[in-house]
């Protein structure tokens, strides 16, 4: 998100860094200013000004020996940090509910996903964060496991591209309901969008190709080395579908039933239709993924437009229909 | 910004360094000394420690209130524990650092970003080093594009009522009032699950329709999360209220991959409505919803066989299309 953060929070998010800071020194003694920032992630002149906040604080009393005590000399001449008389914020302040709850959500999410051993890792990791607290604040937020990548052949795929050697997969395209098997020269493993992918160059279909790790059925490594069309990283900045992605814009009518439709696909225009009803355009690349659609939501959708898809899809509800009707006749 | 963070971190110092219970009136005196010595300023000095106390909250800090006197409890006090409110000291293998690099970079959702990179911050003030090297686990991607998560995600934390116009398909919206107990996510989107104030009873409101802003209103801890509420638990029962049912589905063969992977058992080669490619019959258990919407998409690929109710289910959504 860009939107500025609101400066009511300024102060807060001020000596939120501090109570971090302080700590982070108490450790080490003396730190560079870059190191300190590097380390905590936080701006360099941030933390100059952070610094200049810190020393008119201190127990109350107001005697200068309670003020806590920052060297302006080397903070200004060296750049490096120096702090005492703060030995009572030498510890950094417990995980705040919020804090803890991403924390631990994000744990769990890796663990759904991971391999039996990398799990006892996490285990691990998690059982360590309850001891600081921090299993209640989870409980009022949970994630399924849906959001992760999901496969277990990630060890599999991340070893072959490592060792540089060719995998045949098994891989499912769901708007055909197709599996079938390929040889594939992968290059890497790479997030875009909402998806993990394997990036690799495809002997079947001789050129390269993005796989979703989710429709991985299965891979194995093969003993051939890849090639040089799998050496050179692909340049992704435009996203992985460019060029022969051409679309059919279809109407709908939706049904109160199938209104959810514009809620899971991305609709390019939406008008109210006559009796409550919703008409919506979708750009459509595939025949078979509009009739897949329609018949999820079959009878609460239909095409006004263009009328050869309303047809074809009748034809096709019709066959569909037919094989109920041949087996209550034999 | 520099007089207010100058006071709060004094604040904190103050009731940190303190084993008693500091008085109101001495923690006015030390640090807001700006607001008048008169109603109005009385009234400042109250709006303004309350925010303090929130906003140290925010930062996790525990402040504790307590009786200044033993024997007349008329006075309310405040102090900071070091014990209670600082982090415990934890140690992490090395495996583990790089498992906490990995979920530093899971959430996408800028406020759960950004509490984790908190929260690191905190380990690394601690002397832990975060492993970002570590590449052969993909990191999970946690998003939420619903412009309402933010809102009930800190509803939920200050435990506030929100209200909100709600949407269900085909009806018109309506406003809600919800006690919000938590947020949770299933088959990529994200639900508030809560105590709905007009209906008197625990809801699941899905954010996506949610119209137009989430208002929080009222006053912070206004309620209590019955103890023992597992989110994950009610939004399930409220979501999913029937029970599983097993089906017998025949489908073409090389069809159906999806429904095949969910099959409990397959037989091959069975004998099918027609011959134009072989058959397998599969069984898959699951809600009658689910299960007639996957048999649907695969149109002409599959058949129903058992039980007799989910078959005239698909043959009814069928015969609607081609009457």
């Amino acid at each position: 998100m860009t939107t500025p953060k609101p400066a009511v929070h300024a102060a807060r998010e001020q000596v939120g860094r501090l109570l971090v800071l302080v700590p982070y020194l108490h450790q080490r003694g003396e730190v560079r200013v870059s190191e300190a920032a590097e380390a905590l992630g936080v701006d360099a002149a941030q933390l100059d000004k952070d610094l200049r906040v810190l020393f008119m604080c201190g127990l109350p009393g107001g005697y200068p020996d309670d003020l806590i005590n920052v060297d302006l000399d080397a903070l200004e001449g060296e750049g490096i940090i120096r702090v005492d008389n703060a030995d009572y914020l030498a510890r950094p302040v417990r995980f705040a509910p919020s804090e803890a709850a991403a924390l631990v959500v994000a744990l769990r999410a890796i663990e759904q996903s991971a391999s039996p051993e990398t799990r006892e890792v996490v285990e691990r990791t998690l059982a360590k964060l309850e001891t600081a607290g921090a299993a209640s604040a989870a409980q009022q937020i949970h994630v399924s496991d849906d959001a992760s990548p999901g496969t277990d052949l990630l060890p599999v795929l991340q070893g072959a591209i490592d060792r540089g050697r060719q995998l045949e997969i098994s891989y499912y395209v769901p708007t055909r309901d197709d599996q079938s098997s390929r040889i594939v020269e992968p290059r890497a493993i790479t997030r875009v969008g909402d998806a993990t992918y394997l990036d690799a160059w495809c002997h079947t279909a001789h050129g390269d190709r993005a796989f979703r790790l989710d429709r991985i059925v299965a891979a194995s490594e093969l003993p051939e080395a890849v090639s040089e069309r799998a050496a050179e990283p692909r340049d992704l900045s435009g996203g992985w579908f460019h060029g022969d992605g051409e679309t059919v814009a279809v109407t709908l009518r939706l049904q109160p039933a199938a209104q959810w439709v514009p809620e899971y696909y991305l609709v390019t225009e939406t008008s109210p239709g006559p009796e409550g009803t919703l008409d919506v355009v979708i750009d459509v690349a595939s025949e078979s993924w509009l009739h897949q659609l329609l018949f999820r939501v079959a009878p609460h959708a239909s095409v006004l437009a263009p009328v050869e898809f309303a047809e074809s899809f009748t034809a096709n509800a019709r066959a569909a229909l037919s094989l109920y009707q041949e087996r209550s006749v034999g | 910004m520099a007089d207010k963070s100058e006071r709060l971190l004094n604040l904190y110092i103050m009731l940190l360094a303190q084993t008693r219970f500091v008085s109101k009136q001495d923690i006015r005196r030390a640090h807001y000394g700006e607001y008048g010595d008169n109603p109005r300023g009385l009234e400042a000095f109250e709006k303004a420690f309350e925010r303090d106390k929130e906003d140290l909250r925010e930062l996790g800090v525990v402040i504790e209130v307590g009786s200044l006197d033993s024997y007349f409890d008329d006075e309310q006090g405040y102090r900071i524990s070091a014990d209670t409110s600082s982090l415990p000291e934890i140690r992490f293998e090395a495996d583990e650092a790089a498992v906490l690099g990995i979920a530093a970079r899971a959430w996408e959702q800028h406020t759960l970003a950004r509490a984790t990179t908190e929260a690191m911050r905190k380990l690394a003030a601690q002397g832990v080093e975060i492993d970002t090297s570590r590449l052969d686990l993909v990191p999970p991607s946690l998003r939420a594009e619903e412009p309402a998560f933010d809102a009930c995600w800190e509803a939920t934390q200050k435990r506030r009522v929100i209200t909100f116009d709600y949407r269900r398909p085909g009806e018109e919206a309506a406003t809600r009032r919800l006690q919000p107990w938590g947020v949770v996510r299933s088959s990529g989107r994200w639900y508030v699950v809560g105590y709905d104030l007009d209906r008197r009873a625990e809801r699941v409101f899905r954010l996506s329709r949610v119209q137009g802003r989430v208002a929080l209103t009222g006053k912070s801890a206004a309620y209590d999360v019955p103890a023992g509420t597992d989110v994950k638990v009610v939004a399930h029962s409220l979501v999913h209220r029937s029970p599983d049912i097993e089906a017998v589905v025949l489908v073409r063969q090389r069809a159906g991959v999806a429904l095949r992977r969910q099959a409990s058992a397959i037989e091959e080669d069975v004998s099918g409505p027609d011959d134009v490619t072989a058959w397998d019959r599969l069984r898959v258990s699951g809600q009658v919803r689910d299960l007639v919407g996957s048999v649907l998409t695969l149109g002409a690929n599959a058949v129903v066989e058992a039980p007799d109710g989910l078959r005239a289910d698909v043959i009814s959504r069928l015969s609607g299309v081609t009457r």
